[in-house]
């Protein structure tokens, strides 16, 4: 496609890896002057990575960026991003709680210096404060951590399209109504109709799918890091929008795992919990020897219920009924998972300690006997169970923990996104794993972002918004169905 | 109006001053003579040192990092200015700089190769006070006359170290809390990834906040040398703590940028003060660590406390 001089953006080819996993798989892209742009996909489609790399937090492996006709991919970084007038509001708050919202504003802006900045700085974010969000309520000296996080949301926003003296041309907004409430949700979004009518360009990304064919002027749906539909936002509805989202279903894969459904109820039920924020009284249930996926889009409460299901094993929780002992396989392996000091096999007794004491120490041949006895049934890659399990890969050291959960006297072991980043091959071990320890009677509590590890559920529950918004058994479960329930209802 | 002066914002912020009136109008309680300008300016007397260690402290917290090492290096420092400085005093100032660039260097690695701050000054705390012993094997040396005649400047009326410690505060919270730079160290240690995303340099950043440091550091030497007239190289070992005890009373807090210059000085006045304090309580020196401790623990709990009341409000 020649680059026109009206085109603020032309991206050819942007691919971008991380280690292994491809984040982005050649994207083609364009941005023209004074129109918005919007963009959506389901989780990990690559979105935000794209967004990342054209406001120059992420520099692309490959690929033809131009910018404003020129291609800039070989140094292009955040100065020259914002000196090409580009901006971009990240899903992350990227102001400083420490300061004003004057000072924040002057962060943002390297010349306004010098004798009075404070009160340059201070006009100019309230003045576009009362532009965008009227009777908004923020003082140009109120320190950011002491604001909602609605009111942090607007000055990052109205930060975005303030300009001293540099250009503006094009504004990303990352999600920029998900702590907004629906008043300054709209306010938002009829000003980025008038930002575009006086020529400036705008992304917009946001999984409330009305605002996004309502406010956009075309839109680009990712998939698997790549683009997959384009189409001005008239041709799409909100039905053909879904589909376009998730079409490419694994028929044959499916079908594998149809033949594991259970008839629920047949077993006695041992988890029952009504979510804290529920307000229809729908609760949580799973029996024994089932495998419950909880779904819905990212950290929509399925791990919050988890939590729920974990405190109430132990403890008396209000409107949580937990029958048998549980375990939890973290999905964060390196912040909530592994003991990175701790060899392989310490690692998978830890859950296990309290059967493998002699007097008051740890018989340390019990442990190297369990270490042994897992590493054959997981078949954990490493010459030495003694070795640190920092020393086996991502997706061994996920073997490692589901190990020490499965090695334990838990009934119910609960997953809180547990493949994130696990390659294929360990993915389908565990599963067939999980598949076996189900049929000997153990319960499992599934929450996974990815639609085709939800085939391997008996019952699942889509969470939206902390509540359980739909309930679908192994039959009924459609990609459709869950994204229809994941995205919200236009308001 | 009262409203305010009750609101957990405002008490936190009063904190610092309402500690120091109170030891203060305890001092005078129980020693009525104190309530003089020679007494106050015996009371005070290390507190120009002291403040400017604190200061430099401050710099350090700012950006989320901690200097374990400030009172070895204003050992040092007191040590080349009592040594090279009097006698050799080209050599002296360059001496000097490159303390400062040796603490600008050490912000730079930090900050390069992502080291944990604490174990790195740490480590350097050694080798300032290596240095300090090789410099000046034994106590001695004699301050330069200007330095005497800078900390024994009278005003009549006013304590000296009064007039000094609020200079230090006027200056260093223009310089931090005003100026549009200051902003930006400031949010280096609020939300650093926010800084590097508004294209700033994080290493530049962390350099010029441990220059700065360094900076305050040797300001501090000198003072101390300019009261005692000779150093030593352990004359300020037990500064670090000081150090790091005035800015946590003076309201900083350990992460996220938030530091207050005035609140970092009150503390330090505070800190000395309750050295007289326990002596005209007639508690032996032996004890007065532990009592400083304990002025800081009823501090902290109390600054805790309203920090609960704004966290439930």
């Amino acid at each position: 496609m020649p680059t026109t001089q009206s085109q603020i953006v032309n991206f050819q080819g942007v691919a971008k890896s991380f280690g292994a996993v491809r984040a982005l798989a050649g994207v083609d892209m364009h941005v023209d002057a004074g129109e918005c742009l919007g963009l959506v996909g389901h989780n990990g489609a690559g979105k935000s990575t794209l967004m990342n790399v054209l406001a120059g937090t992420l520099s692309p492996d490959t690929g033809v960026m131009s910018i404003h006709g020129q291609d800039l991919a070989a140094h292009y970084n955040v100065t020259v991003a914002h000196d090409q007038g580009i901006r971009c509001v990240f899903q992350e708050q990227s102001l400083c709680p420490n300061l004003t919202v004057a000072e924040n504003a002057r962060i943002f802006h390297a010349s306004l210096k010098g004798f009075g900045w404070k009160k340059r700085a201070g006009k100019m974010i309230i003045d576009k404060l009362d532009e965008i969000f009227p009777g908004h309520g923020i003082q140009d000296d109120d320190v950011v951590g002491d604001l909602t996080i609605g009111r942090r949301q607007m000055v990052e926003i109205s930060r975005a399209f303030t300009v001293t003296d540099e250009a503006l041309d094009l504004v990303i907004l990352d999600e920029p109504t998900s702590s907004l409430d629906v008043v300054a949700a709209t306010q938002l979004l009829t000003y980025v109709r008038k930002a575009v009518g006086e020529g400036q360009s705008c992304i917009l990304i946001s999984h409330l799918l009305g605002e996004i064919l309502d406010y956009s002027d075309r839109i680009l749906v990712m998939k698997d890091g790549a683009v997959i539909a384009e189409k001005p936002a008239a041709d799409f509805t909100r039905d053909t929008l879904v589909a376009a989202m998730g079409n490419v279903v694994k028929e044959k894969e499916i079908e594998a795992h149809e033949r594991f459904e259970k008839i629920r109820g047949e077993t006695p039920l041992v988890v029952r919990a009504l979510p804290r924020t529920q307000t229809n009284g729908t609760e949580f249930v799973a029996h024994k020897g089932e495998i419950v996926g909880l779904a819905g889009l990212a950290s929509n409460g399925q791990t919050r219920m988890l939590l729920q299901v974990f405190e109430g094993a132990t403890k008396r929780v209000p409107n949580t009924k937990v029958e048998a002992p549980v375990a939890l396989v973290a999905g964060d392996r390196q912040t909530d998972g592994v003991f990175h000091l701790w060899s392989i096999g310490q690692n998978i007794g830890v859950r296990s300690l309290k059967n493998m004491v002699k007097g008051w120490l740890i018989d340390s041949v019990q442990e190297a006997s369990m270490a042994d006895d897992w590493k054959q049934k997981i078949k954990i890659k490493t010459p030495d169970m003694k070795d640190n399990i920092l020393s086996l890969s991502g997706g061994n050291q996920q073997k490692a923990l589901f190990g020490r959960a499965l090695g334990s006297d838990a009934e119910i072991i609960l997953m809180d996104d547990p493949m994130r980043g696990v390659d294929v091959s360990t993915k389908l071990e565990v599963y067939d794993l999980i598949r076996a320890e189900a049929e000997e009677g153990r319960t499992f509590l599934w929450y996974t972002t990815e639609m085709d590890e939800l085939f391997n559920c008996d019952h699942i529950y889509v969470f939206r918004d902390g509540k359980i918004v739909s309930e679908l058994s192994r039959s009924e479960l459609t990609e459709e169905k869950v994204l229809q329930s994941s995205f919200k209802e236009d308001a | 109006m009262l409203n305010y002066l009750s609101s957990p914002k405002f008490l936190r912020s009063a904190l610092p001053a309402a500690s120091l009136l109170l030891l203060l109008a305890a001092i005078f309680y129980i020693q009525p003579r104190a309530m003089s300008q020679f007494g106050m300016n015996l009371m005070l007397q290390y507190a120009v040192p002291i403040a400017l260690a604190t200061i430099a402290q401050m710099f350090i917290i700012t950006v989320n990092d901690l200097d374990l090492s400030i009172g070895p290096f204003v050992g040092l420092t007191a040590s080349i200015g009592a040594t090279l400085l009097a006698t050799n005093p080209v050599l002296g100032v360059l001496a000097l700089i490159a303390c400062i660039a040796a603490y600008a260097g050490l912000g730079a690695l930090i900050y390069w190769r992502n080291l944990p701050s604490i174990v790195v000054t740490l480590g350097m705390s050694f080798v300032w006070l290596g240095i300090a012993v090789l410099v000046l094997p034994s106590p001695g040396g004699t301050a330069p006359g200007w330095v005497k005649a800078i900390m024994s400047f009278k005003i009549p009326g006013i304590p000296f170290p009064i007039v000094a410690a609020a200079i230090i505060a006027l200056v260093v919270h223009f310089a931090l809390m005003r100026s549009s730079y200051g902003a930006v160290l400031r949010g280096a240690g609020g939300n650093p990834k926010a800084i590097a995303r508004a294209g700033w340099s994080l290493l530049k950043i962390k350099m010029v906040m441990y220059a700065a440091a360094g900076l305050f550091g040797v300001l501090a030497g000198l003072s101390l040398i300019g009261l005692t007239s000779a150093a030593d190289a352990h004359i300020a070992d037990r500064y670090t703590l000081y150090a790091i005890a005035g800015v946590i009373l003076g309201g900083g807090e350990f992460v996220g940028g938030r530091v207050s210059p005035t609140g970092a000085v009150l503390g330090a006045l505070t800190l000395t003060l309750t050295g007289s304090f326990l002596i005209f309580l007639k508690i032996s020196p032996d004890w007065q660590i532990g009592a400083q401790g304990g002025v800081l623990i009823i501090v902290l709990a109390l600054r805790a406390l309203i920090n609960r009341r704004e966290a439930s409000a």
